[in-house]
């Protein structure tokens, strides 16, 4: 039993192994050029390159300040709008048709009003990333306040807790919260994708810097990049997943 | 619903008088309960009974201001001693399963600025009453049905109100559960003396606990009988005595329209 379960623990590792082993042979055996597919072993050194140069730290830096206030931006708006359509009926009637004219729109479609309006600048970065945010935490929001039991509100009433404040502190946050962190969660992942996406347009960071270096055909740099992405999000998911699990801590 | 001040302690604590309920739904008009009248005097144990959709938790509804009421009068004078009128129980415990068991006692207290170690002490306090001080840090998932509805016992116990209104508090648990927590609300009737309002289907609980049986039926609601239940306490389950008043009871609740019983005797 226990052989088994920890030989089964090996199997990703392995798995992991067999795929690096596979890809350092391609390039080495001829079977790919080393300038379309690096192999693992030419990144360690392209890495301290970077580093030497101070343009990883940079780069990284920059995406992250974006990222970062992105997110929060986004998180903010969405949040906010998502309790006011979720509570008032008023407000969810006003913002139905406006929500449902301006979703579709994929937040790279607004990558030239992000230039018009900000300049190839941080604050346009910001506002691709908010906007993609945005729209999966509203709708996140919206649907969990709208679904918070009614039962819940009428024993808030109960125990004299009448006002909407009140309402939205005591049940209707709290009880939201599992709907609301599944949007944050999305979102999270979303927000990388925005970031490169709004940096390949000329804001200096991580997106900027893999375009310099692809036209410099540096391939080892792009797969730096693209691996330092990789550990980025998974930090900012295991980072995420510890707050939820705290947040969430009531669940059995 | 209006308050009245006490200069003098009243005879009763909630003085109902031709209360009817109806609302419109799909354009025609629904009546809930009619010509309800209804006195309770402070320290009362009373029991509603009926049929299901007869209007008993509508009635706690209507008295704890959750419900609009269409006509008649409803006036609750409650013991100036209390800090609230009324509390509610309800059926489904209700706990709120993102607080732990202690912070869903003090609930209600929140609406008090009161200190957090004064809320919480006063939290303990009526979770000692419902005998469940040591599971305080417990999340309401860990806890048994029986367990849950003494909570729920617990809190509206906790904003000391007047008047406890309890919407079929243990129809839900199983018998040994329910007997054991019958015992235990009496237990704490004795020690709190406070009046109950007590809404369940089961006549048999219903005798077993109450000063006082109303006796809801038809179709709107309207009072068929009330009878007191002159049976000395501590009370015997299924004594002769208890059997021979559900009975009466359960012939009232199933009879045609006919006048309703008067047998007040206080």
């Amino acid at each position: 039993m226990t052989k088994s379960s920890f030989a089964y623990r090996l199997l990703p590792l392995l798995g992991l192994f067999a795929f690096l082993l596979f890809w350092e042979a391609m390039p080495r055996l001829g079977l790919a050029s080393r300038v379309l597919l690096p192999a693992p072993s030419d990144l360690p050194d392209a890495f301290m390159r970077e580093l030497a140069n101070g343009m990883w730290l940079k780069s990284v830096g920059l995406s992250l300040s974006h990222y970062t206030l992105g997110l929060l931006v986004g998180l903010g708006a969405g949040i906010g709008l998502g309790v006011l359509t979720g509570m008032s009926n008023v407000a969810e009637g006003l913002f139905a048709w406006v929500s449902r004219v301006l979703r579709p729109i994929p937040g790279l479609a607004w990558v030239p009003f992000a230039i018009i309006w900000f300049g190839v600048s941080q604050s346009g970065a910001v506002f691709i990333i908010a906007i993609g945010v945005f729209w999966i935490v509203y709708f996140a929001t919206h649907g969990a306040i709208r679904g918070v039991d009614r039962d819940y509100i009428e024993l808030a009433k109960a125990f004299g807790f009448t006002g909407p404040l009140e309402r939205l502190f005591k049940v209707l946050l709290p009880a939201a919260t599992p709907g609301i962190l599944v949007g944050a969660r999305t979102a999270l992942g979303q927000a990388w994708m925005a970031v490169v996406a709004a940096e390949l347009f000329g804001v200096t960071g991580l997106g900027s810097r893999m375009m310099q270096a692809s036209s410099l055909l540096a391939t080892d740099i792009v797969v730096v990049y693209m691996l330092t992405m990789a550990a980025l999000y998974g930090l900012m998911d295991t980072f995420f997943m510890a707050v939820q699990g705290r947040l969430l801590r009531w669940k059995p | 619903m209006e308050a009245v001040s006490a200069s003098k302690l009243p005879d009763h604590v909630i003085d109902i008088e031709g209360l009817a309920l109806s609302f419109d739904q799909d354009g025609k008009r629904t009546h809930v309960l009619r010509g309800l009248d209804l006195k309770i005097a402070p320290g009362e144990f009373v029991a509603l009974v009926g049929a299901s959709g007869v209007g008993k938790s509508t009635l706690l509804r209507v008295l704890m201001g959750l419900a609009p009421q269409s006509e008649g009068k409803v006036v609750v004078t409650p013991d100036p001693a209390a800090e609230r009128p009324m509390a509610l129980v309800f059926q489904d415990s209700r706990l709120l399963p993102w607080r732990r068991v202690i912070a869903n006692v003090s609930f209600g207290l929140e609406k008090k600025s009161l200190p957090a170690v004064a809320r919480r002490e006063r939290a303990m306090q009526a979770l000692g009453l419902v005998g469940l001080s040591d599971l305080a840090d417990r999340w309401p998932w860990q806890l048994s049905g029986g367990q849950r509805q003494r909570v729920a016992l617990a809190r509206a116990l906790a904003v000391r109100p007047s008047i406890l209104l309890m919407d079929e508090p243990f129809s839900a648990l199983d018998v040994a559960t329910r007997e054991g927590l019958q015992d235990e609300l009496l237990r704490v009737w004795r020690q709190t003396g406070k009046t109950i309002v007590f809404v369940t289907h089961d006549i048999d609980e219903a005798v077993y606990l109450a000063d006082r049986i109303v006796a809801l039926g038809g179709k709107p609601g309207e009072v068929r009988s009330v009878r007191v239940i002159d049976v000395a306490r501590p009370r015997r389950r299924g004594a002769l005595a208890l059997q021979d008043i559900a009975a009466k009871v359960k012939a009232d609740i199933t009879a045609d329209a006919a006048a309703p019983v008067e047998d007040y005797v206080i």
